[in-house]
């Protein structure tokens, strides 16, 4: 009865261990492994201008929405003594930043983080505003031009089916590399990309079909000095298609981010003159962990909210070897009862290995050895004095101390520093260690002494490559609710009837006998 | 499936019904003893006092220190005594118990020989009192009691200390028994695991097997030579009888019985445990699970003393009672 009531108890605990657990990875992406790295593109905007005297500066700059495909790990910006506003206006997101008095060269830094995120499919419409088909204003052509506009349109309006069709043809007769009389003249007064793109949305609209220009940031890894690249958006079908201005290609490059969208120019600046703008890009690779750990906070959900990475990086510090320690104590059950290895006192292997954390294991086996054998061998002459207990045992402490202190003295006299390290082993503990290895010295004979004392080191050492497991801590960190199954196993351990391993050798007597 | 045919070497111990700590603990200590039983066996001053109020023949106490002040006049309380032992009233696993065979000028004797002097048994229970030798380190107090002068049957197996009896009694039912003879390597103590022989004892006559040494089966003592095997334990009846008590006096429904056979005296009932060891199995060469499944299926054990010694032997002879008893 008892034991189904134990085995109900832990089939919850797993479950609700492992919906939690699946949650979390499958919803919000946390890795299950720690060696997993998220590409992270670093994008820095850098605007530079020089500030007139005696007026106002405002700096309005056009920043991406969080873009399809990716995750905003981070953003921010640096704006020295500007104040800073970020809002949504219309198509585009801006930062302004003012000042009402400033003097000389103004250099301004706008800084975004960015994370692939495969899970996140790139939804096709992206602004709902513009579901309804825009208005178009027919566009003015030159005297010059309209034959050539009307012709080509005409023509291209024959080999198409649809807007978005039409757009293409017109691009492709468009970037032609033997181009016909009427697009030599189209192109004629053409300088840059972005009035090539203007005079697309032009012939466009001079035939009906509502488009717009917008701009791609490309993230190639390693450019210093990069601007954005002209790109066209088409309205077709209830949403705006982007489209390659240069071959009416659908779609945006895969690395590509869409900066801004529409006429309006990407930075203007009231109260300065010589404005620039540039964008250096790199690629660097993160922990996933810390790329998933911002997208759920992005996603505003409750769960990270009380995640251990809510808490101050110290207090996290301290919980990643906090939340290690049921691991050990995990082990010390298994080792004690499936097992069977003696140890000195229950859990004192469990302190030694957190101490080793620090101390590392070889130079902590090497110390601890040493601390144990000079206090037995101080402690052995304190029975002579035929001390109380109490006071005893203080002298041992004591007596612990004091040796850590020479020990830690003489390492750094001879130049390991390891040993300074010393002073983090758990003293009281290896007061009563000594204390307790000393009397199972007198009672039981120096070998069982030394067989629990070496026990006890074995347990330690296990439990140090424990909860020093990377993979380990990052389940025990990331998620904490994976330390439940270890209760649930804990529990139908305490309920667990089997033999020891040690006892098989034990009563192998009663085998002999009977066959 | 494959691994069935690997012949595991716990599938060998299972099927002698040989149990395990843990076994033991999760299914018989933690279900049959109620903690607040504890303090009965586990204070040697209580687990005496009770017997003697049963009539319960126990070593006699020449004394009992409590503080370290009546150490001081040590030496008026014992001048009496001869010999005596000192122990630990909540002491376990025989840690702490000192026998002083005799006195030698100024000094007690100890049982291996060598000497102490008043200044050496002074810290001794001085150390006592302050919890060295007790269950959590807890103060204690020390018992100076009768040294319990054994049988001569036991004078050519037993290598100084005393031999004792140790019984397994479940619900009242003695189910298995062992005598524990010290050796030289034991240090006059008789703790198998301290390297005392056990030898078991059949329940339905008293007469010894063989024995078993260090977990390896032995025919003769390793230090007299003296063979373990066909010895009859004196008054079995009796001893069967005064263990099958001890469990109405301490209401522990799993406990183990020490019993020594004093020349004089007669049986006497030494110390009781609440969580016997298990290597009264290999001393017998026998799993304790058979007889301790069978007593469990019984609804109710008799009241009647020898019903339950009665009980106890016919499970020896591998009668199992039948599981609903009038």
């Amino acid at each position: 009865m008892r034991n189904l009531h134990v085995k109900i108890l832990a089939l919850l605990l797993v479950i609700s261990a492992g919906s939690l657990c699946w949650y979390k990875v499958t919803r919000l992406g946390l890795p299950l492994l720690p060696t997993e790295q998220a590409e992270v593109w670093i994008v820095e905007a850098k605007i530079a201008f020089k500030a007139r005297h005696d007026t106002p500066v405002k700096v309005q700059f056009s920043i991406p929405r969080p873009p399809d495909g990716y995750t905003v790990v981070d953003e921010n910006f640096v704006s020295g003594a500007y104040g800073l506003t970020t809002n949504e206006e219309g198509l585009n997101r801006l930062a302004q930043w003012a000042v009402r008095k400033i003097k000389g060269h103004q250099v301004l830094y706008y800084r975004l983080q960015l994370a692939r995120d495969p899970s996140l499919i790139p939804s096709s419409s992206r602004e709902d505003s513009s579901v309804l088909a825009p208005e178009v204003h027919t566009p003015e052509f030159p005297e010059l031009m309209r034959s050539a506009v009307t012709a080509l349109l005409a023509e291209v309006r024959r080999k198409s089916a649809d807007s978005v069709s039409f757009a293409q043809e017109l691009l492709r007769r468009l970037n032609d590399p033997a181009p016909d009389e009427n697009i030599s003249l189209l192109k004629q007064d053409i300088q840059s990309l972005e009035q090539n793109d203007r005079r697309v949305v032009d012939l466009l609209a001079a035939a009906h079909i509502p488009a717009r220009t917008s701009k791609l940031l490309m993230l190639r890894d390693g450019v210093s000095h990069a601007s954005l690249t002209p790109w066209l958006e088409v309205f077709g079908e209830g949403a705006w298609l982007p489209l390659n201005p240069q071959n009416g290609d659908a779609g945006i490059p895969k690395d590509a981010v869409v900066w801004h969208v529409g006429e309006a120019p990407v930075l203007e600046v009231s109260g300065g003159k010589l404005p620039r703008v540039e964008y250096s890009i790199s690629r660097h690779t993160q922990d996933q962990t810390v790329v998933a750990e911002r997208r759920a906070r992005k996603m505003g959900s409750r769960l990270m909210e009380y995640s251990m990475f809510s808490l101050p990086v110290h207090t996290q510090n301290v919980y990643r070897v906090l939340l290690m320690v049921p691991v050990g104590a995990f082990l010390i059950v298994f080792l004690r009862n499936v097992i069977g290895i003696k140890s000195f006192g229950t859990f004192m292997p469990i302190l030694i290995a957190l101490a080793f954390r620090e101390t590392e294991l070889v130079w902590g086996i090497l110390l601890f050895s040493m601390l144990v054998a000079l206090g037995l061998v101080i402690r052995f002459y304190l029975e002579y004095l035929q001390l109380l207990l109490v006071p005893r045992l203080a002298a041992v402490l004591m007596i612990v101390i004091l040796l850590m202190a020479v020990v830690s003295m003489f390492s750094h006299k001879l130049g390991f520093d390891r040993g300074l390290s010393v002073a983090l082993f758990p003293m009281v503990i290896l007061a009563m260690t000594i204390e307790r290895m000393s009397l199972v010295w007198e009672e039981f004979g120096p070998g069982e002494a030394l067989r629990q004392g070496f026990g006890s080191m074995l347990v330690a050492t296990l439990g140090y490559l424990a909860m020093n497991n990377r993979l380990l801590g990052h389940l025990a960190f990331v998620f904490p609710e994976l330390l439940l199954v270890v209760l649930a196993v804990t529990l139908m351990l305490g309920r667990y009837t089997g033999y020891r391993l040690t006892e098989l050798w034990r009563f192998r007597g009663a085998i002999r006998g009977n066959s | 499936m494959a691994w069935n045919g690997i012949p595991w070497p716990w599938k060998k111990l299972r099927a002698l019904g040989v149990m395990g700590i843990n076994e033991r603990n999760a299914d018989f200590v933690l279900r049959y003893n109620p903690r607040r039983n504890y303090p009965l066996v586990d204070d040697k001053c209580r687990t005496k006092s009770l017997a003697m109020a049963a009539g319960i023949a126990v070593p006699p106490v020449y004394a009992v220190l409590e503080i370290n002040h009546q150490i001081e006049t040590l030496g008026e309380t014992l001048a009496s005594y001869e010999d005596f032992v000192v122990k630990p009233a909540h002491g376990c696993g025989g840690e702490g118990i000192l026998v002083i065979a005799g006195r030698h000028n100024e000094r007690y004797r100890l049982v291996g020989g060598s000497l102490l002097d008043e200044e050496g048994l002074g810290h001794h229970i001085s150390n006592i009192l302050s919890g060295m030798y007790s269950l959590g380190g807890l103060p204690d107090s020390a018992l100076i009691e009768y040294r319990v002068k054994f049988d001569p049957i036991f004078e050519h197996i037993s290598f100084q200390g005393v031999p004792d009896v140790r019984i397994l009694v479940f619900r009242g039912v003695p189910v298995l028994a062992m005598i524990r003879l010290p050796t030289r390597l034991s240090d006059g103590r008789a703790n198998l695991h301290q390297g005392a022989v056990g030898v078991g004892i059949d329940l339905a006559t008293g007469l010894t097997f063989s024995g078993v040494w260090r977990e390896t089966p032995i025919d003769e003592h390793p230090d007299t030579g003296g063979h373990l095997a066909g010895v009859q334990i004196p008054g079995w009846d009796e001893i069967l009888l005064m263990t099958a008590r001890c469990h109405d006096l301490v209401e522990l429904g799993f406990l183990g019985v020490d019993i020594v056979l004093d020349r004089e005296l007669g049986p006497m009932m030494l110390e009781m445990n609440a969580r016997p060891g298990l290597s009264i199995q290999v001393a017998n060469k026998v799993g304790l699970l058979p007889r301790l499944r069978a007593l469990e299926a019984v609804s109710s054990i008799s009241g009647s003393m020898e019903e339950r010694v009665r009980l106890a032997k016919s499970l020896a002879l591998g009668e199992w009672p039948t599981p609903f008893d009038p």
